[in-house]
């Protein structure tokens, strides 16, 4: 506990769906606890409040979209001691990262009646592609423990328990029967990493990948075993592109099965 | 008062008698744990009555699958091992070590004891019990004792079954650990079906064993009835559903470090650790410390880890397994070779939930029989 004052904690919004601010929010008991060792100092979410720069610790979610975005990020990384990326969006571009694979301008003419007002970037990236970031929390949400541990490991001076490994880990631990082999049920989390506690193989359900690419995936041998159990290719790109379709291993493994359009 | 039992004894159970031993065992303070329908599947869960059991039901193991499906009779044990097993009890996936809260300058440990029940396990099968005694092996016999597994593993009361099937995925007679139990039981009973008659053969293993028989109707076997009984067991040791030629396998493994065939495996592997976390043996385990935010609360839990993961091999400047090939390879080589070296026997036990249980069907059995045979090949 070296730091005498409160530290600043700030949280930032970026392309995103606010999803992993409320997660902030959903600490509910444990924000009292928080602002009692910590110094709310922005996060417009809870507060119109704010308080210059420096901030200790700045949480930062949403992914990169316009050319201000590039800017701020720079601003706010130069105004942080640690920054946090929060997110499927900060760490690898999020839902929003769909762009990467088609014209956005497309999608602009679609969607807006007066296209000529939106200024946007072709791509949605994480923050890391701009700047240094010092850790980042997965998932799509993230959830309270996670974060909870970060700020805690933060203020006591240890390290914060990420995990790497998949899915599957969490999922024997909690004594589940596996989906896939006996409902033959297609499931992301061989590939993915664990932090949520295998919530959806826990309802029968297959892992939709919310927290992206666990270490080494082997997503080649994961689809010869997806279209074994019946699955077309455009769903093998479907799953592949959810949450994390920007995260090198997954983008990779989309592609390889995208019909050659051209 | 009927004549006492002894050891080794040979006895009759009846079917309409079976919910006897279960009120023997409950009476006697042990929480039975045993087969039973759940989620799709035959897992291990509390018992208090024959009903519990999946009766008439049985199980379709491949590599990579796992179906139910109905027998056609009554039976109470006629399936294999699912993706459980007693590891889930003995050695829990998930336990806390210690808490510790911080007290002026220093801070207080406190080990907050469970309340552990006498288990009592019903049904289980020869190689499952090999797989205790390699565990027993491991936490208990050695140096070092690991408290929690003592503690759990206790004097849990053993209800052995003789496989009256082998499941698809089965090799117990390769690993020379199986169909029939022959050690760690207090008592061992083979099932068997008659268009008119439903019984179970049942052997003594200890005295507790057959002081439990003091309250429960049976007779003594006849020999026919013993004959019929080893006939079941016999019928299964020759329908396995695998083959791993053991020969020398240490030596074979230890000769093969480079073997192409670890390359083709680590395409197919997905690193997810399902086989080891199924495995009754494997043991590795990792430790967490966790925190509050005042900074007043801390707790320490051991999880069970795997040598699938990346961080189990992480030492200073990086982790030394990077590739899925290495790991594979650590894996395989250390349940049917190094283990040997390490505790004296290997460490698979033939049960198959690893073949079972793996998301894309890889299977130990092939992956020794490929080495193997390209040796052959080459001579
Ligand atoms: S259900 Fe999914 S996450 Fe769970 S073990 Fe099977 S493949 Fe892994
Ligand atoms: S491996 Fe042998 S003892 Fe184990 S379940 Fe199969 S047949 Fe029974
Ligand atoms: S290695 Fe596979 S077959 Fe052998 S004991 Fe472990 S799970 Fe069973
Ligand atoms: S062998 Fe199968 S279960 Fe084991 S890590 Fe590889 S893919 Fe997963």
């Amino acid at each position: 506990m070296g730091i005498k004052r409160k530290p600043k904690l700030a949280v930032w919004k970026f392309a995103s769906c606010d999803g992993c601010q409320l997660t902030v929010l959903d600490c509910e008991d444990e924000l009292l606890t928080l602002t009692d060792h910590i110094e709310l100092a922005y996060f417009l979410e809870a507060s119109s409040a704010v308080k210059r720069g420096p901030y200790d610790i700045s949480i930062a979610e949403g992914s990169v979209t316009t050319q201000q975005d590039v800017e701020r990020i720079h601003k706010i990384r130069k105004a942080s001691k640690l920054l946090i990326g929060a997110g499927a969006c900060a760490s690898s571009g999020g839902i929003q990262a769909l762009r990467n694979f088609t014209n956005v301008k497309d999608f602009v003419s679609a969607v807006y009646p007066s296209p000529e007002y939106i200024k946007t970037l072709d791509t949605s990236t994480p923050f890391s592609q701009h700047v240094p970031v010092d850790y980042e929390l997965q998932g799509c949400p993230i959830n309270k423990h996670q974060l909870l541990d970060a700020i805690s490991s933060f203020l006591h001076g240890r390290k914060p328990n990420s995990t790497s490994y998949s899915v599957c880990i969490e999922c024997k631990r909690r004594g589940n029967v596996c989906v896939m082999v006996a409902h033959g049920i297609p499931c992301m989390g061989p590939v993915t990493r664990a932090g949520c506690n295998a919530l959806c193989p826990t309802y029968n359900r297959g892992c939709y990948s919310c927290y992206g690419p666990k270490e080494t995936p082997n997503t080649a041998s994961l689809s010869t075993w997806f279209r074994r159990l019946g699955m077309k290719e455009d769903d093998i790109v479907r799953i592949f592109r959810t949450y994390y379709s920007n995260a090198e291993p997954f983008r990779k493994e989309s592609k390889l099965h995208e019909k050659d359009e051209k | 008062m009927k004549p006492s039992l002894q050891r080794g004894d040979r006895i009759v159970l009846e079917r309409e008698h079976f919910q006897n031993l279960l009120d023997a065992l409950n009476k006697k303070g042990y929480q039975i744990i045993g087969p039973t329908l759940g989620e799709g599947s035959i897992i291990y869960g509390k018992l208090s009555c024959v009903s519990d059991l999946p009766i008439g039901w049985t199980d379709e193991q491949e590599g990579g699958m796992y179906h139910l499906k109905k027998r056609g009779d009554n039976a109470l044990f006629g399936y294999t091992v699912g993706p459980h097993s007693w590891k889930n009890f003995l050695f829990p996936s998930v336990q806390q070590l210690l808490q510790a809260k911080r007290e002026g300058k220093g801070f207080q440990v406190n080990r907050k004891r469970e309340e552990i029940p006498k288990f009592a396990f019903l049904g289980a099968r020869s190689c499952d019990i090999y797989a205790i005694t390699i565990q027993d092996k491991v936490f208990i016999k050695g140096k070092f004792v690991d408290p929690h597994y003592a503690s759990r593993r206790g004097d849990t009361f053993i209800v052995a079954v003789n496989c009256g099937k082998a499941g698809g995925t089965c090799f117990c007679v390769s690993m020379g650990t199986g169909p029939r139990a022959d050690l760690g039981f207090d008592i061992a009973m083979t099932e068997v079906l008659k268009s008119d008659r439903h019984y179970f053969l049942v052997e003594l293993g200890t005295e507790r064993g057959a002081e439990i028989f003091q309250e429960i109707p049976y007779k003594n076997a006849s020999e026919e009835e013993r004959a019929t009984a080893n006939t079941v067991v016999e019928n299964t040791a020759k329908h396995m559903g695998r083959y791993m030629n053991t020969d020398h396998i240490k030596d074979l493994l230890y000769r093969n470090y480079e073997h192409p065939r670890w390359n083709d495996v680590a395409e197919r592997c997905l690193a997810c650790a399902n086989c080891t976390m199924v495995c009754p043996t494997c043991f590795c385990t990792t430790v967490e410390d966790t925190g509050d935010v005042p900074g007043g609360h801390a707790e320490r839990w051991r999880k069970l880890d795997s040598c699938f993961n990346l961080d189990h091999s992480y030492i200073h400047g990086g982790s030394t397994r990077y590739s899925i090939r290495s790991r594979y390879r650590q894996w395989m080589i250390h349940k049917i070779a190094t283990w040997i070296d390490q505790f004296g026997t290997t460490g698979c036990v033939g049960c198959g939930r690893c073949i079972t249980w793996c998301p894309v069907a890889i299977d130990i059995t092939e992956e020794a029989r490929a080495i193997r045979k390209s040796e052959q090949a080459a001579e």
